[in-house]
C-alpha cells in the first residue's frame, strides 16, 4: 500500500470544465463553502454527537485522520474509544463492523482505497447485506463502509478502482455516490441513520472540491437522484466523479447549440428510476457515465433500465461510458485515456444529437 | 437453628441445586442428540429441503460452553450449528419449523439450517462460510464492551475454520483490545472430508497463543470439563480479563451431512465405532450421573421419554405448520 499522494489538480479529469456548476441544491441562508472532505468530517461528527452509538473504525483513522486527512479532528472530540485505529486488517474490520451493529452500535468502517474492498467483500456479501433477510426480519446491521474510487491520481491498478458496481449487485446493501460536498454531508447522514448496511463511495479527487454547504441541520433521503442541470435534448446520467465530467461537457455542448440535462442518481442501491426515465422521456436521448469499468457496470444497469422505460421516446441508443476495461495504468500518458473526460462525452453526445 | 446446622442446611440446597443443574446438561445433551436423529430421519423421508450438518457426538461443547453463559450473551454459530442453538436456549418446534422451511420457523423459513438465528436467546445465527463469524463474534464482544454490559460474545468454529485468515484478523484485535470473546474450536478431526492433520500445520492452540490469548485444550466429550473450562473463560471475560481460546477434541459421528453416508475413503468403519462405543458424550455423562448416585437408570429414564415426547410433539407442529406466502420472498431485504 503506498501513501497517497496529493494532487496539486484535485480534479484532474476536468482539463477544460471546471465542474462547479454542480450547486443546483436549494441551501438556506447561512451557507459556507466548504470542502467534499470537510463535508464528510461535519456529517460524522455532528452524527456522533446526537448518537454515542457511533464509532468509526479503520486504519489510521484516528491521530493521522486518514491519509487523506478526511477524519482530521475527529479523535480529539471524539477519543480514541470511538475513533478506533486499527490493524491492517479490512476483513477484521468489516467483521467486527457487522457484529457491532448487530448488537446495538452504528459503526462507520473506513476502508482507505475502494481496491480493498475485495478484501473485506464475505463479511458484505454473505454476511451484512443477508442477516435481516436471513433471520426473517429479526436482526438488523446498521452499518456504514465508507471507501473511495477513482483514478488518475497516478495510484496504478490496486489504489484507483472504482468498484461500485460489485456491491450494487447485492440486495441487501445500500451503494451512495455523493458527487458534491452539499450531497456528501447529506447523504452520509443518512446512512449513518439508516438500520442496513451501507457503503459509502468518495472520490478521492473530490476531496477538496469546494461547494455551499448549509450550516444548519439537513439529510438527504437514499434513493432519491438529483437534476444537477436542466436541459432539452440529451440526458447525462452520472455518479460521483462523473457528474463533474458530465457538467463540464454540458457547458461544452451548450456553446454547440446542445442543451443537455445532468442528471446525478446519488444512490446506485436503491435506484431512483423514474427520474432518470423522466429526465429521458423528455431529452430523448442519454448517456451514463460512471468511472467503473464499463463491462457488466453500473452503466449497464442504468442504461437497461432507461431503454425500457423510455423505449417509445428514445432518438437514438442509450450509449454507456465508463472506465476503459483494462487494469488502471501507472503512466499518465496511459491512465488518462482510461477515465471518460469531457471531451470524450461531448464528442459522444454531438454524435448522438447528429452534429458531430 | 445452630450455625453449623445453618451452614449443613446451606450447603445441602447447593448440592441438590447443582445436582438439578447436572441434570440439566443431561436434558439438553440429550436434546440435541434426538432432535439431530429426527433431523435425519426428515432427510431420509425425503421430508426436508436441502441438507443438514448433524451434531451427534458434539453435543457436550455446545452444552458445557452455553450452559456458562447467560441468556443475554451471545453466540455465532457454524453450519453445524443446531446444538450450539438448542443449548443456547432455542425451541426445538420453531427449529424444526425452520428446516422444513415453514412460516413458524425462527427465521421465517428463510434460513434454514445452516443460519437458523435467535436473538431472544443471543444467538446472532449459525453461518454457512466456514470461519465467517470470527468478525462477528469479536465486533457483538466489542459491543459488549462500549456498551459497558459486560455481556460475553462465543464464537463456535470448526477445525476447518483455522484454515480462514479472517479468525487470525479477529484473534488479533480481540487480544489487543480485551475483548470479551470465547473462541470455541469444536475439533471434530475433519475439514468435510479430510483430516485435520492434512490441512493444519504447526499447533491448534499455539495459533491462539501467538495473539497472547488464554488457551485451554479439552477433552470435549466430557460435558463436566467443557462446562469448568467454559466457565472460567467466560467469568474472566466478564470481569475485563480478555478473550480466550477453547479446543475442544472432539468427533462427528455421522458425516459431513446427512447424505455423506459412505466415508470409507476418508475414515474408517473401525475408528467411528470406536468413537461411538466408548466415547459418546451423552453415555459418558449418564454414565458418570450413575455412578456418582446423582440419577439412577429409571431417572434417566424418565427424562429421556420427557424429551422424546417435545421432540415428537416439535417435529409434529413443524410438518403440519403452513409454508410462508409466496408474497414474502421480497420482504426483510431491507431493514
Amino acid at each position: 500500500m503506498s501513501t497517497p499522494r496529493h494532487s496539486s489538480s484535485p480534479l484532474r479529469r476536468l482539463e477544460k470544465g471546471k465542474g462547479e456548476g454542480s450547486q443546483s441544491t436549494t441551501v438556506g441562508a447561512a451557507t459556507r463553502e466548504i470542502t467534499f472532505a470537510q463535508a464528510i468530517n461535519e456529517a460524522l461528527a455532528e452524527e456522533m454527537r446526537r448518537d454515542p452509538t457511533i464509532f468509526i473504525i479503520g486504519e489510521d483513522v484516528a491521530e493521522a485522520g486518514t491519509p487523506f486527512k478526511v477524519l482530521s479532528g475527529l479523535v480529539k472530540e471524539f477519543g480514541t474509544k470511538r475513533v478506533i485505529d486499527s490493524p491492517i486488517s479490512e476483513a477484521g474490520i468489516a467483521g467486527i463492523g457487522v457484529g457491532a451493529a448487530m448488537t446495538g452500535m452504528r459503526p462507520v468502517v473506513d476502508i482507505m482505497f475502494g481496491d480493498f474492498l475485495t478484501l473485506t467483500m464475505d463479511q458484505l456479501v454473505n454476511q451484512a447485506a443477508k442477516i435481516h433477510y436471513m433471520s426473517g426480519g429479526k436482526l438488523k446491521v446498521p452499518l456504514v463502509l465508507r471507501t473511495t474510487l477513482g483514478a488518475t491520481r497516478r495510484s496504478a491498478a490496486q489504489h484507483s478502482q472504482s468498484l461500485q458496481a460489485w456491491v450494487s449487485h447485492i440486495p441487501g446493501l445500500k451503494v451512495v455516490l455523493p458527487a458534491t460536498p452539499y450531497d456528501a454531508k447529506g447523504l452520509l447522514k443518512s446512512a449513518i441513520r439508516d438500520d442496513n448496511p451501507v457503503v459509502f463511495f468518495e472520490d478521492k479527487m473530490m476531496y477538496q472540491l469546494k461547494g455551499p454547504v448549509p450550516a444548519e441541520e439537513y439529510t438527504i433521503p437514499l434513493g432519491v437522484a438529483e437534476v444537477k442541470r436542466a436541459g432539452r435534448d440529451i440526458t447525462l446520467v452520472a455518479t460521483s466523479s462523473m457528474v463533474h465530467v458530465a457538467l463540464a461537457a454540458a457547458q461544452v455542448l451548450e456553446a454547440t447549440g446542445i442543451s443537455a440535462e445532468v442528471v446525478d442518481v446519488r444512490t446506485t442501491l436503491p435506484l431512483d428510476k423514474q427520474t432518470l426515465i423522466d429526465s429521458v422521456k423528455k431529452t430523448s436521448r442519454a448517456i451514463v457515465v460512471d468511472e467503473g469499468y464499463e463491462s457488466y457496470g453500473v452503466t449497464a444497469e442504468i442504461a437497461s433500465i432507461i431503454a425500457d422505460g423510455a423505449f417509445y421516446y428514445l432518438d437514438a441508443p442509450v450509449k454507456r461510458m465508463g472506465a476503459m476495461d483494462v487494469p488502471v495504468p501507472f503512466s499518465p500518458v496511459l491512465e488518462d485515456q482510461t477515465v471518460p473526460t469531457p471531451e470524450t462525452v461531448a464528442h459522444m453526445a454531438r454524435q448522438l444529437c447528429g452534429k458531430a | 437453628m445452630t450455625r453449623s446446622k445453618r451452614i449443613r442446611s446451606q450447603s445441602t440446597k447447593n448440592a441438590v441445586a447443582r445436582d438439578e443443574r447436572w441434570l440439566h446438561f443431561y436434558r439438553q445433551m440429550l436434546k440435541i442428540r434426538l432432535f439431530e436423529e429426527e433431523v435425519n430421519q426428515l432427510y431420509l423421508g425425503a421430508k426436508m429441503p436441502g441438507l443438514a450438518h448433524l451434531y451427534i457426538g458434539e453435543e457436550a461443547v455446545a452444552v458445557g460452553v452455553c450452559e456458562a453463559l447467560r441468556q443475554d450473551d451471545y453466540i455465532t454459530s457454524t453450519h453445524r450449528g443446531h446444538g450450539h442453538c438448542i443449548a443456547k436456549g432455542a425451541a426445538p418446534d420453531k427449529m424444526f419449523a425452520e428446516l422444513l422451511g415453514k412460516a413458524a420457523g425462527y427465521c421465517r423459513g428463510k434460513g434454514g439450517s445452516m443460519h437458523i438465528a435467535d436473538q431472544d436467546t443471543g444467538n446472532l445465527g449459525a453461518n454457512a462460510i466456514v470461519g465467517g463469524s470470527a468478525g462477528m463474534a469479536t465486533g457483538a464482544a466489542m459491543s459488549a464492551q462500549m456498551r459497558g454490559s459486560d455481556q460475553v460474545a462465543v464464537c463456535f468454529f470448526g477445525d476447518g475454520a483455522l484454515g480462514q485468515g479472517l479468525l487470525y484478523e479477529a484473534m488479533n484485535m480481540a487480544s489487543l483490545w480485551k475483548l470479551p470473546v470465547i473462541y470455541a474450536c469444536e475439533n471434530n478431526q475433519y475439514n468435510e472430508y479430510t483430516h485435520y492433520s492434512e490441512t493444519t500445520a504447526g499447533g491448534l492452540t499455539a495459533r491462539a497463543e501467538a495473539f497472547g490469548i488464554h488457551v485451554e485444550a479439552i477433552d470435549g466429550q466430557d460435558v463436566r470439563a467443557v462446562h469448568a473450562a467454559a466457565q472460567k473463560s467466560v467469568d474472566k471475560a466478564r470481569r475485563g480479563g480478555g478473550p480466550a481460546f477453547l479446543l475442544c477434541n472432539t468427533y462427528r459421528f455421522h458425516g459431513h451431512h446427512v447424505g455423506d453416508v459412505d466415508r470409507a475413503y476418508y475414515r474408517s468403519k473401525k475408528e467411528e465405532e470406536e468413537w461411538k462405543t466408548q466415547r459418546d458424550p451423552v453415555k459418558v455423562f449418564a454414565q458418570w450421573l450413575s455412578k456418582s448416585k446423582l440419577a439412577g437408570g429409571h431417572l434417566l429414564d424418565r427424562i429421556e421419554t420427557e424429551v422424546a415426547a417435545e421432540i415428537k410433539q416439535a417435529v409434529t407442529f413443524a410438518l403440519a405448520a403452513p409454508y410462508p406466502d409466496a408474497d414474502e420472498v421480497d420482504q426483510h431485504v431491507y431493514a
